[in-house]
C-alpha cells in the first residue's frame, strides 16, 4: 500500500522554504560585507577598516555606558521629536478636516515648511533657541510635522462616509466616535506615517546633533570625522541603523496584531 | 391615515440640494405630509432617485429639511440628535459592518453607545446572533462572512439596541432572491414580535407587498402618489390589483 503524496510542505519542507527566504534576505548584506572586507585588505584602515574592527567598536559602544548613553540620547531625541510632531500634526489635521478655512490657511504653510531644508531649520534653531534639547526638538518637529499632518489629514479624509454615517446613527459621544470609528479607521495610515517619518527623523537627528549638540550619535560621528576614524564612524552609524530596524520591527509587530482582521488574498500584488 | 397618534410625522417637508433658485438646485422632497403610526410597518416605495433615502435621512436626523417639520416621538431628530440615542436603529442598504470588529463586536456597537455593561452587552449580542442563525460565527471578522450573513449581523446590530423605531434603507436589495426573501420574512417576524415601528424603503413592489402593512408610493420629487393600507387578510386577488395600481403610478 502506498501513502498518498503530501500536498503541503512537510516540516523539513517548511524549514527549507524559510531557509531559502532567510538566505535571500541575508545574501545582499553578506555580499556587501565581503566586498568591504576584501577592500580592507587593499586599502588603509582610515578608508576601509576591517569588519572585525568595526564589530569591536560596536561592542565597545554597546558595553560602555558612557558611549551607549549617547545612543540612548539620540533615540530619545528621535522619539520625542516624532511624538511632538505627531501630536501637533494630528491636532492640525483634525482642525483642517473640520474647517475648510483652516485647511486653506494651513495647507500652503505646511507645504512651505516641506520645502525648507533640514539644515536651514538647524541654523534657525541655533539662532532662536539657547538650550541643546529645545533646539533639537524644534528641528525634529519642524522637519517631520508637514508629513505627519498631511498623512493624518489624508487618512481622515479617506475614512468611509458610509461607516461614519452608520456609527453616527447610534448617536455616539465625541469620545466614543473617536474610539470606535476614527482611531481604528486611521490607524493603518498612522503606522505607515510613523514608519516613513522614523527613517527621515533618524537622518535629520544626526544633522541636528552634528551641528548643535554635545552628545549623541551625530556628535560622536563628528568626533570620528575629526580623527579620521572610519571604524568608529561606521560603528556609530550602525547604532542608528540598528535602532531604525528595531523600531520598524516593533511597528510591523503592532501592525500584525492591530490588522489581523484584514482579509488576505491568495493572489497578491 | 391611522387612528393612533403618529410616532413619526412629516409636515410640509421639502428638501433641496444646492443653492436655492440656482440652476444646479435640485428638489428631492416637495412639501411632503406623512404620518406613521406606532407599531406600523410602512413600506416606502418609489423609483430610484425619487428622494426615498432623503426622507429616510431626515427621519434619522442625519440631514435637516430645507423647510417644514419632521418630528419623531414629538421631537426634532436633527436638532435633538443625541436624545434619540437607543430610540432609533437603522439597517442600511449595505451591511456597513466595521471591518476591524468581529461579528459579535459589531452587534455590540449600539449597546456600547448606551453604556451597557460589557457582560450584558455580550449576552444581548449573542442572543440576537443566535436568533438570526449566526451562532458559531460570533468571532468571525466581516470579511470571513457571506453577504447574507453580514446583512444578518447588521440586522442583529439594529435589534440589539431594542430601539422602538427601525429605519431600513433597502437592506436586502444587494442579496440574491432566496436569501433576501428568507431575511425579509425573518425581519417582518422580528418586527411584529417585538412591537417595533418600522419604515422600510424599497424600490421593489414585491418586497413592499410582502413587508408593509401600509404602502406609500412616492412620485418624483418625493411626495405621496398613493397611500395604501394592507392587512394580513388582504386577499391575493386584492394584492394583485394593488400591484397593478402601483405599477401604473410608477410608470406614469
Amino acid at each position: 500500500m502506498t501513502m498518498p503524496e503530501a500536498t503541503s510542505p512537510t516540516t523539513s519542507g517548511w524549514s527549507g522554504v524559510l531557509g531559502k527566504r532567510g538566505l535571500t534576505y541575508v545574501l545582499p548584506f553578506v555580499v556587501v560585507a565581503a566586498l568591504w572586507q576584501i577592500a580592507s585588505l587593499f586599502f588603509p584602515p582610515f578608508l576601509f577598516p576591517s569588519l572585525i574592527d568595526v564589530f569591536k567598536r560596536c561592542i565597545d559602544i554597546l558595553t560602555s555606558w558612557g558611549q551607549f548613553s549617547d545612543v540612548l540620547a539620540t533615540v530619545g531625541r528621535i522619539l520625542a521629536g516624532l511624538a511632538g510632531a505627531f501630536l501637533i500634526g494630528a491636532a492640525l489635521a483634525v482642525l483642517m478636516v473640520r474647517s475648510r478655512a483652516v485647511h486653506d490657511f494651513l495647507s500652503p504653510i505646511l507645504t512651505l515648511f516641506q520645502g525648507i531644508p533640514a539644515l536651514s531649520w538647524v541654523v534657525f534653531a541655533i539662532i532662536w533657541f539657547h538650550g541643546i534639547e529645545p533646539r533639537i526638538f524644534f528641528i525634529m518637529v519642524m522637519t517631520t510635522l508637514p508629513a505627519f499632518t498631511f498623512q493624518v489629514l489624508g487618512a481622515l479624509q479617506a475614512m468611509s462616509r458610509d461607516l461614519m454615517e452608520m456609527v453616527m446613527s447610534f448617536r455616539p459621544t465625541r469620545a466614543k466616535l473617536f474610539r470606535v470609528m476614527i482611531i481604528p479607521a486611521v490607524l493603518p495610515d498612522i503606522l505607515t506615517a510613523w514608519k516613513v517619518n522614523l527613517g527621515n527623523a533618524s537622518r535629520v537627528v544626526v544633522v541636528a546633533e552634528l551641528v548643535g549638540a554635545t552628545g549623541g550619535v551625530g556628535y560622536e560621528l563628528l568626533q570620528q570625522q575629526q580623527v579620521f576614524d572610519m571604524a568608529g564612524a561606521l560603528a556609530w552609524t550602525l547604532q542608528l541603523v540598528f535602532f531604525v530596524l528595531i523600531a520598524q520591527a516593533v511597528l510591523t509587530f503592532v501592525e500584525g496584531i492591530a490588522f489581523r482582521y484584514r482579509a488576505v488574498s491568495e493572489r497578491t500584488l | 391615515m391611522t387612528s393612533a397618534p403618529p410616532i413619526i410625522s412629516l409636515n410640509q417637508v421639502s428638501k433641496s440640494f444646492g443653492k436655492s433658485g440656482a440652476a444646479s438646485s435640485y428638489v428631492a422632497v416637495d412639501r411632503l405630509d406623512l404620518q406613521i403610526g406606532r407599531g406600523q410597518l410602512l413600506a416606502l416605495l418609489g423609483k430610484t432617485g425619487c428622494g426615498k433615502s432623503t426622507i429616510f435621512n431626515m427621519i434619522a436626523g442625519l440631514t435637516e429639511p430645507t423647510s417644514g417639520d419632521v418630528t419623531v416621538d414629538g421631537r426634532n431628530p436633527f436638532r435633538e440628535f443625541d436624545s434619540f440615542r437607543g430610540k432609533m436603529a437603522i439597517v442600511f442598504q449595505g451591511d456597513r459592518l466595521l471591518p476591524w470588529r468581529t461579528a459579535v463586536q459589531n452587534v455590540e456597537l449600539g449597546l456600547e453607545m448606551l453604556d451597557v455593561p460589557a457582560a450584558k452587552r455580550r449576552e444581548a449580542a449573542m442572543h440576537w446572533l443566535d436568533t438570526l442563525g449566526l451562532r458559531g460565527h460570533e468571532n468571525d471578522y466581516p470579511h470571513a462572512l457571506s453577504g447574507g450573513m453580514r446583512q444578518r449581523v447588521s440586522i442583529a446590530r439594529a435589534f440589539a439596541t431594542n430601539a422602538n423605531i427601525l429605519l431600513c434603507d433597502e437592506p436586502f436589495s444587494a442579496l440574491d432572491e432566496m436569501t433576501g426573501r428568507t431575511l425579509r420574512a425573518e425581519f417582518v417576524k422580528l418586527v411584529r414580535e417585538n412591537g417595533k415601528t418600522a419604515v422600510f424603503i424599497t424600490h421593489s413592489i414585491n418586497e413592499a407587498l410582502e413587508i408593509g402593512d401600509r404602502i406609500v408610493v412616492l412620485k418624483r420629487p418625493a411626495n405621496i402618489a398613493i397611500d395604501l393600507p394592507l392587512t394580513s387578510a388582504t386577499a391575493v386577488a386584492e394584492k394583485e390589483a394593488i400591484r397593478h395600481q402601483i405599477q401604473s403610478v410608477l410608470a406614469a
